[in-house]
């Protein structure tokens, strides 16, 4: 699994991001994964820890919000969410199929602190 | 002051920003490179093996091997005529991504090159999320595996240019549904050029050789 290169790209845009922001501590990440995209586990967390040490991202808290697959069949129009092992249109049996929602693999949003302000 | 700051930014866009200076240095060298994806022992070696020799009279053709650890792979395309076989070891890393693959580039002459063949790590999963640079990239399947695969890895079959069917050969033996493994691969990738291959009997690849032919002379 890659979850050392993951946790090393989220560090650089975090902390890109919170230097932009002007914050003093980074608390939290929302991290976006859809179910089709890369699979990485919580253990990202561990690494997070290491990697985030004696900067302000510190002890952040990891968040994933995982993503279910949303196919479209372009054939009836219906959306839906595949089964195990099968994946065309539940309806009309049909494979010419828009993928929706699944592929998601982004950071969406940091919790900061700041000074504040006078 | 606690606050919110809206990021949006794809968490491996740094992998994605080097693969596409690795790209403009292949198509400044005049080099046409491909991404050698499957699961262990599916066959990326042997059917680059199989490539090799097919190609020599056309091509100069370079090899680049992702491997855990070993140069078994490289010593392989060494073997079955590479003009160069660079291995990488990736120290127990899963995938290839674009820095393993620029200091492969770094040490080797590009200009001397038509081809670049390039056999990532055997896994399922990891290397479709960091691309290369490579012009295309290819899923190698095999029979063994079971006609699932396209269900259980779907990441995989989305994003490639090619699927190579190896190990036909075994179809006599093994329960593979092939309407089945086909149709999760058309629902993932619709349209997706497929050669059903044996590295064994040789059967079917001289579709694939021809493939990489008119590949590279369109370049
Ligand atoms: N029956 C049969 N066996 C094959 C075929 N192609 C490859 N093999 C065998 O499958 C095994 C693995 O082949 P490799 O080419 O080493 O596979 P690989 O994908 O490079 O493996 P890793 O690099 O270790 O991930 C070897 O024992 C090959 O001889 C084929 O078409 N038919
Ligand atoms: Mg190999
Ligand atoms: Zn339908």
């Amino acid at each position: 699994m890659h979850e050392l290169p993951v946790a090393e790209s989220i560090l650089s845009i975090v902390l890109k991001h919170a230097e932009e922001a002007q914050a003093t501590q980074i608390t939290d990440l929302n991290i976006v994964i859809g179910q089709l995209a890369s699979v990485i586990d919580d253990s990202v967390q561990f690494y997070w820890d290491i990697l985030s040490k004696d900067t302000i991202a510190e002890g952040a808290q990891l968040h994933f919000q995982r993503v279910p697959t949303q196919m479209l069949c372009l054939d009836c129009n219906h959306a839906y969410k595949p089964a195990d092992g099968e994946m065309a249109c539940p309806l009309c049996d049909g494979v010419l199929i828009k993928i929706l929602k699944g592929e998601e693999f982004y950071l969406d949003s940091i919790e900061i602190k700041t000074e504040d302000e006078e | 002051m606690t606050k919110k700051v809206s990021v949006v930014e794809k968490i491996l866009s740094a992998n994605d920003q080097l693969a596409v200076e690795n790209r403009s240095r292949l198509d400044e060298a005049g080099v046409f490179a491909i991404n050698i994806m499957a699961s262990p022992g599916a066959g990326k070696t042997s059917l680059i093996e199989q490539t090799l020799p097919r190609l020599s009279e056309k091509f100069r053709v370079a090899v680049v091997d992702g491997d855990i650890a070993t140069s078994i792979d490289a010593d392989r395309a060494s073997e079955a005529g590479a003009l160069a076989a660079i291995q990488i070891n990736t120290g127990g890393n899963c995938h290839l991504d674009a820095v393993m693959l620029k200091q492969a580039l770094d040490q080797l002459d590009l200009k001397d090159f038509d081809l670049l063949l390039v056999e990532n790590v055997g896994n399922l999963v990891c290397p479709s999320n960091f691309p290369l640079g490579t012009h295309k990239s290819i899923l190698v399947a095999s029979v063994p595996e079971g006609d699932d695969k396209p269900y259980k890895y779907p990441g995989m079959y989305r994003g490639v240019d090619a699927l190579i069917i190896n190990k036909i050969d075994l179809m006599p033996y093994i329960p593979f549904k092939m309407d089945y493994f086909r149709r999760g691969v058309e629902i993932l990738n619709a349209g997706l050029i497929t050669f059903p291959i044996s590295c064994t009997t040789q059967e079917g690849v001289d579709e694939w050789i021809n493939w990489i032919i008119e590949n590279v002379e369109d370049k």
